[in-house]
């Protein structure tokens, strides 16, 4: 496939949580790929982990049916990671950054994820498509 | 899929957990189950060796958050130890040092209930 990007690659997987090892490793081999170092490509790991589980279990929850894909672009110093899904949409931008003191105290669980991609990514960008399908980008750039 | 184990091991009243490869939203149900079992055998001092992990994502760390008040309303609590520098700065992002006891190594986190139990 010709592309404008020096790396394109995708990925897709049904939406169960026993395919978040082939999401890490398609993760980590694009990122190492791109020139990160293994700090940054543990936290763009873990990042890309956070959405996927946010995905099957707020838009197909927990079905193993569903299909999530997952492109991976990088260009320019710009690493970019798509996922996009045909699950229920799912508003993430509206979930407020936790008060961690709260958080443990409340036993609240939920958003954590959230919390943890706004703080490992530079960039997070949602869309959803006329309600037919979710996308969140995760943008890291290599230094 | 990813590989993830649980072996548990007791030194006098302290439980320890040794856990293994990868703990995420697929595997933390099985971590689950063992602080389920640990409670019905109202087993409440615990120990988490990390040695062995090399990964945990946030379902991992929510398992510790959903039990470790049982354990410290019954005179117990969760302590960690051994982690990898990487493990432990998700723990560190999340706040966990504020709440939770973590050491270097597994012994003295279980001297450190031993010393709390002379108290």
């Amino acid at each position: 496939m010709k592309t404008k990007y020096k790396i394109d690659r995708k990925i897709e997987i049904k939406s169960s949580t026993a395919n978040l090892s082939l999401v890490r490793d398609f993760v980590k081999k694009a990122a190492k790929d791109s020139g990160f170092n293994d700090e940054t490509i543990g936290k763009i790991i873990l990042a890309v982990d956070e959405a996927c589980t946010n995905v099957i279990k707020h838009a197909y929850h927990y079905s193993n049916d569903g299909d999530i894909k997952i492109r991976a672009v990088f260009d320019k110093s710009k690493f970019k990671v798509i996922i996009t899904d045909h699950g229920e949409p799912f508003n993430a931008k509206e979930i407020p950054e936790p008060n961690l003191q709260e958080y443990h105290r409340l036993k609240k669980v939920g958003g954590l994820g959230m919390f943890l991609m706004r703080k490992l990514m530079d960039e997070i960008n949602y869309s959803t498509g006329n309600k037919t399908f979710n996308k969140v980008t995760l943008v890291k750039y290599l230094k | 899929m990813a590989e993830f184990n649980v072996n548990k091991h007791e030194v006098g009243s302290v439980n320890v957990l040794d856990l293994k490869g990868y703990l995420d939203a697929h595997t933390a149900p099985e971590l689950e189950r063992e602080f389920n079992k640990l409670i019905d055998d109202r087993k409440y001092k615990v120990v988490v060796n990390f040695k062995d992990l090399n990964y945990i994502s946030s379902a991992g760390l929510g398992v510790f958050m959903a039990y470790v008040e049982t354990m410290r309303e019954n005179k117990g609590d969760i302590k960690f130890s051994n982690l990898k520098q990487d493990v432990y700065n998700i723990f560190d992002l999340l706040g966990f040092p504020m709440l939770y006891e973590f050491y270097e190594d597994e012994s003295e986190a279980i001297k450190n209930f031993n010393e709390q139990n002379k108290d």
